[in-house]
């Protein structure tokens, strides 16, 4: 894999922030996007766009045809047995949304348990507080070891048979570490728990097979795999999708209406009211296509080099603290620089063009873990190279010369 | 994009040597405001005597910015009435806004200024002045 031709493929690169070539070093929170999915939108609105599953016309049936070529293609990229098992959302929130207002609150009983790990992003958090609070249930989760890392023999302790749902980040946004996601479904099914699979951080990265994994629903976003914002989806078995109710309701996701009573369509177009996002589908399906041609192993490979490199390179910087474990960590490095503010550091990378994330990632109660405030962290994808990191090592170490008289 | 129009000196002075940081044994008037996006957060105490703000003291966590806006702000507010001190924060908005205010009572906030030019900073100068708001607000009431 060639991360250097691969970059030329993504227009938004090519420009110079505050003087300086762009680093773009925060894939974490939202990848960018290649010339072939921008292009694949245009060429569907100047083209076939419609609106979906209604009408006879030619460009209704075409909207149709790709819409639902978006759904059978992801469908096929993660694994799942059949297209009635993918469900279109706004993204991961919406999807673990749907899964924690539909499936949890017909299955939990009050004194049952929803079982997560403290390293939840709040999407795969609050859903879960929420839907506890409404039943009556138990929240309970998963200590971590002290590397940040899952044990089984916890998943073990903390999973009974009251437990009705487990649900785990695949891949932590924070530590970077790589859950055991089969282990723990094994622990869950024995249990009679299913459990939910929040793949955000982990889909842009790995070949992901949820029958492999095992998983009941596995939740993931177009927006940070090089597809557009606003689109992701929700696999779920078909049986589990089958017994749920929807909870949006207009058109596009019923059967028969009546003045008084109505009927749903059969998954997954009763979750899908409204006209759905169309062109959102159809830019994910090129992204899949992007993917796959350079190849998922090839990426992953890619990624955990890179993030092994950025451990080495920033933990020779003196005052630079890690989160996280050293090995089985994906593309990102959480870490923070002496007693500098996170902000402070940021916004020197920012002045040498270099862009990263900082603040509490959406895991409040990780950074309590982590006896924290807040934290920078550098992701990095299929575009990033070890000059990147290069260049985020010599910006760090100027953040220490323009701080070092505040912080001495 | 200058960084020494965001970090000036006397800022990293404020930073360094935070004014009026801890918190206060006597009845006081207490706000405590988090910046939900990026994890900082205040803890403000304002001791009201007469309609005027005696004292004021904060702790907290967060940026350099931050840090030292809430350091300047607890400076400037001391032995103003409450009015005097919510007039204090609408200058400060305006000075975020990008407009030329003077502040005659305690001119290290004028360095503050730069900020404008970050805007992913902005939140960051203000959380101590919020804070302040709410601080009269109560301090009306009691």
């Amino acid at each position: 894999m060639n991360a250097e031709e691969i970059r030329t493929q993504f227009p938004i690169l090519k420009q110079e922030i505050n003087g300086h070539p762009l680093v773009y070093l925060d894939s974490a929170a939202s990848s960018q996007k290649p010339r072939s999915v921008i292009e694949a939108i245009v060429r569907y609105y100047e083209n076939d766009h419609a609106n979906v599953h209604r009408g006879v016309h030619t460009l209704g049936a075409r909207a149709t045809d790709a819409y639902e070529g978006a759904r059978e293609k992801t469908a096929r990229f993660v694994g799942a047995a059949s297209s009635e098992e993918i469900v279109f959302t706004r993204g991961t929130t919406t999807a673990l949304n749907l899964v924690a207002a539909s499936y949890a609150r017909s299955v939990l009983r009050e004194g049952d348990e929803i079982v997560i790990t403290p390293m939840e992003h709040h999407s795969n958090l609050i859903p879960w507080q929420q839907a506890a609070k409404a039943a009556g249930a138990k929240l309970k989760y998963i200590p971590l070891q002290p590397d940040g890392t899952i044990a089984i023999a916890d998943v073990e302790a903390t999973v009974t048979e009251r437990t009705k749902i487990v649900s785990v980040a695949h891949v932590s946004n924070v530590l970077g570490v790589v859950n055991p996601v089969k282990e723990i479904a094994a622990v869950a099914h024995r249990n009679g728990a299913v459990l939910v699979v929040d793949g955000a951080q982990s889909t842009p990265h790995r070949r992901i097979d949820v029958q492999e994994l095992d998983c009941d629903f596995f939740a993931f976003s177009g927006h940070k795999m090089c597809g557009p914002t606003g689109i992701g989806a929700l696999y779920g078995r078909k049986a589990l999708l089958e017994s749920m109710e929807p909870i949006e309701f207009g058109g596009e996701m019923i059967d028969h209406v009546d003045l008084y009573e109505s009927t749903w369509k059969d998954v997954p177009a009763r979750f899908e009211g409204g006209t759905p996002i169309i062109a959102g589908a159809v830019g994910l399906a090129a992204a899949i296509d992007f993917l796959e041609q350079i190849g998922l192993d090839e990426i992953n490979a890619h990624n955990e080099k890179l993030a092994h490199y950025a451990y080495e390179r920033l933990s020779a910087i003196e005052g630079v603290t890690i989160y996280g474990p050293q090995h089985n960590r994906t593309g990102l490095v959480t870490f923070n620089l002496g007693d500098i503010h996170p902000h402070d550091v940021a916004t020197v990378l920012d002045a040498e063009g270099i862009a990263i994330r900082a603040g509490h990632h959406c895991c409040q109660p990780l950074m309590r873990w982590l006896n924290v405030t807040a934290t920078a962290r550098a992701s990095f994808y299929l575009y990033n190279t070890e000059r990147d990191i290069d260049r985020l090592a010599e910006g760090l170490l100027r953040a220490k010369e323009f701080f070092g008289d505040a912080i001495g | 994009m200058q960084l020494d129009d965001l970090y000036r000196r006397v800022i990293m002075d404020h930073y360094k040597n935070p004014r009026n940081r801890g918190t206060m044994e006597d009845e006081a008037v207490t706000v405590n405001l988090n910046n939900p996006t990026c994890g900082d957060r205040i803890s403000l105490q304002l001791q009201v005597q007469d309609g005027k703000v005696k004292l004021a003291k904060f702790t907290g966590e967060g940026c350099s910015i931050s840090m030292s806006s809430a350091s300047m702000m607890t400076e400037a507010v001391k032995g103003r009435t409450l009015d005097e001190a919510l007039a204090l924060a609408e200058r400060f908005s305006s000075l975020m806004k990008g407009e030329e205010v003077e502040f005659e009572e305690y001119e290290d906030i004028e360095a503050l200024s730069g900020v404008n030019k970050f805007p992913a900073r902005i939140k960051c100068a203000t959380l101590a002045w919020n804070a302040l708001r709410k601080g009269v607000e109560q301090g009306r009431m009691n």
